[in-house]
């Protein structure tokens, strides 16, 4: 190894520029995947944009001649959802009211249960934090019924209340069931996330706090919430995406029209009966993906930060 | 100097004696804002965990009931299996979860490390392209089985394209054909997981010290050589998450192989999260459901537990 060539390649900026036909491969093959990722969403776009003849008498690839919202006004207001032909809208804000109370509440426990966990340590917090841990892997058939036979309980119950005060006092209601269910399933990961995040924040500043007479939750609010949007936004955008895309859920524990937008979505798609129409499917297909969509085309960085905390732990 | 004065002072404040009623109070909320979390956790998840195994043991059909019958349950799930013609569901169910699995998650981590390493080559636009591999992560899977038996129809899809670019005699029918759906389940499956594996490898190649590739480099080894002999074998723990990452996604999936198949027809598509689901709601089979739960369960405890420890121990405070 000469001296010329160790000063030749330290020179050069940027020593992993590979030759020209490499990169000429590398950017193949990376257009290649590219549209391959993004077919099946272009697909589903120009599907839904298309009269019906044109999906089922067309090329699915060619763009639409005689491009309609149709399909996409059919899918909202009018469209069959099982027996009732409202279109899905009315799913589409289950899912909403379930998500917001949901993603908020399992949020800020996750914060606090974060912040109790690295800041106001005790014997065993490791234990209680696996327990909490392995919560979020576990398969949820192993769940399901307990689970369901509770909520029927709480069904009777609300019966009772109606039947004795004329209100049910909400129990027994398909959406405060999924928000009971989504926190209680989510907390895992909340806790796990903000644990991680306050581990790394300095004692020294929560240490001083308590020297200058700082109660517990005068700390948390002065000190570690004004530190903490970004985890905030990470935890928030992960619940977010993970408790509206839910299925198994919503399908066992929402009745009829109290379900929400992705259990919906599957009846339209796969009713049994009368003509499949591919455009108005498509249509509700991305309406029922638009807002976590949205949020990752907005929030991006912060999605794919939650994908990998959620994912490689400590 | 002002730190010299400090610390010491506050080694003599931090353990104050806190003997009034507050300061008991002090000591104790935190415990006290903890614990619905966890009560709530110890009940809906090992409280309905040990529910569910004991379900397992009973005679429970469409209600649950509490009569203990031994392990009559496990014993119909594996042995029902092998002996009837056509193989009975739960056996579909473990087959269709070897080939589900091993496809997912080998193509996974092939995809996933391919993209990360074709990214890492100072690529221009990396940031318009990365997003492009990642999006399907935020569809559901309702979502993305949808738009996969879409695209892959016969009637209308990938068959009816390729006829009308002129290849007549193609064919691709698998998601309509009972025998081959599952392949399908698996393509979609890949599609909407492999990004997420190449956001974790990418984030693990940049994590390589690059001092490290320089010399190696200076030393004249390829491009090809610095991967296969430092790079990937630095990752080695990155591939572990992932594997085990992407195998208990597997033996989760669920919702995919609904929206891919179309409700599953015929159970051809059987997975044990559709077989648990199907013999306990729709067949009245309460006991055999929760003793296909138990064996998820167990499987997934198999490989977490040892992992999570593991991760937990390893940053050991």
């Amino acid at each position: 190894m000469s001296v010329d060539a160790l000063a030749a390649s330290t020179a050069r900026p940027e020593p992993t520029r590979s030759p020209r036909t490499a990169r000429v491969v590398i950017y193949g093959m990376l257009g290649f995947f590219a549209i391959i990722y993004i077919l099946p969403l272009l697909v589903m776009v120009m599907t839904s944009l298309k009269p019906l003849d044109e999906v089922t008498g067309g090329n699915m690839f060619a763009l639409p001649k005689h491009a309609t919202f149709g399909p996409w006004a059919k899918a909202w207001g009018t469209t069959c959802v099982g027996l009732t032909c409202e279109g899905i809208k009315g799913y589409f804000w289950n899912s909403i009211k379930m998500v917001v109370p949901a993603v908020l509440i399992s949020t800020l426990l996750g914060a606090l249960n974060g912040y109790v966990l690295t800041k106001w340590r005790f014997p065993g917090h490791k234990l209680v934090f696996g327990l909490m841990l392995f919560s979020c892997f576990i398969p949820f058939q192993s769940v399901l019924i307990p689970m369901a036979v509770i909520l029927g309980k709480l069904g009777e119950l609300g019966d009772f209340f109606e039947d004795a005060i004329g209100v049910s006092l909400g129990f027994g209601n398909s959406t405060e069931n999924l928000i009971i269910v989504h926190t209680v399933y989510g907390l895992g990961f909340t806790t796990l996330f903000f644990r991680n995040f306050y581990e790394a924040f300095p004692t020294e500043l929560v240490k001083s706090a308590m020297i200058d007479g700082a109660g517990f939750f005068q700390i948390f609010w002065r000190i570690l919430l004004p530190n903490s949007a970004p985890i905030f936004i990470v935890t928030v955008i992960y619940q977010f995406t993970n408790i509206w895309n839910d299925f198994l859920f919503g399908a066992t524990f929402a009745a009829g029209d109290q379900s929400p937008m992705t259990v919906a979505l599957n009846n339209v798609v796969n009713t049994s009966t009368g003509v499949v129409e591919y455009n108005v499917n498509m249509a509700a297909a991305i309406i029922a993906a638009a807002p976590t969509l949205f949020v990752y085309v907005v929030a991006g960085r912060y999605f794919v930060r939650g994908l990998m905390a959620g994912a490689v732990k400590g | 100097m002002t730190e010299m004065t400090v610390a010491p002072l506050a080694d003599v404040t931090m353990p104050s004696p806190r003997a009034s009623a507050r300061g008991r109070m002090q000591d104790l909320l935190p415990k006290i804002v903890l614990a619905p979390s966890f009560v709530a956790i110890l009940v809906f998840v090992y409280g309905f965990i040990a529910w569910t195994f004991y379900l397992s043991f009973t005679n429970s059909k469409a209600f649950s009931n509490l009569n203990l019958v031994g392990l009559i349950n496990y014993k119909r799930l594996w042995t029902w299996t092998f002996e009837t013609d056509p193989p009975s569901n739960w056996y579909t169910a473990i087959v269709n979860m070897g080939i589900f699995g091993g496809l997912y998650v080998f193509f996974c981590l092939v995809l996933g490390l391919t993209l990360a390493i074709l990214l890492d080559q100072k690529i221009r636009g990396e940031g318009f392209l990365r997003p492009i591999y990642l999006y399907p992560l935020a569809l559901s899977f309702i979502v993305t089985g949808t738009a996969w038996k879409l695209f892959l129809d016969p009637g209308i899809g990938l068959e009816k394209a390729v006829h009308d670019l002129g290849w007549t005699s193609f064919k691709f029918d698998w998601v309509v054909n009972p025998r081959m759906m599952i392949y399908c389940v698996a393509i979609a499956g890949i599609w909407a997981s492999s990004g997420f594996v190449m956001a974790l490898f990418l984030a693990g190649l940049r994590g390589v010290d690059g001092e490290i590739l320089k010399a190696a480099q200076i030393d004249g080894a390829s491009t090809f050589a610095i991967y296969r002999r430092i790079v990937i074998p630095i990752m080695r723990p990155v591939f572990l998450s992932a594997l085990i990452i992407l195998t208990h996604l597997a033996i989760k999936s669920y919702d995919l192989v609904l929206a891919v198949t179309g409700k599953n027809p015929g159970g051809a598509a059987e997975l044990p999260s559709t077989f648990m689901y199907t013999y306990t709601f729709s067949r009245n089979q309460m006991a055999v459901g929760s003793a296909s739960a138990v064996i998820m369960l167990m499987a997934i405890a198999a490989i977490m537990v040892p992992y999570l420890y593991s991760e937990l121990r390893d940053k050991g405070q």
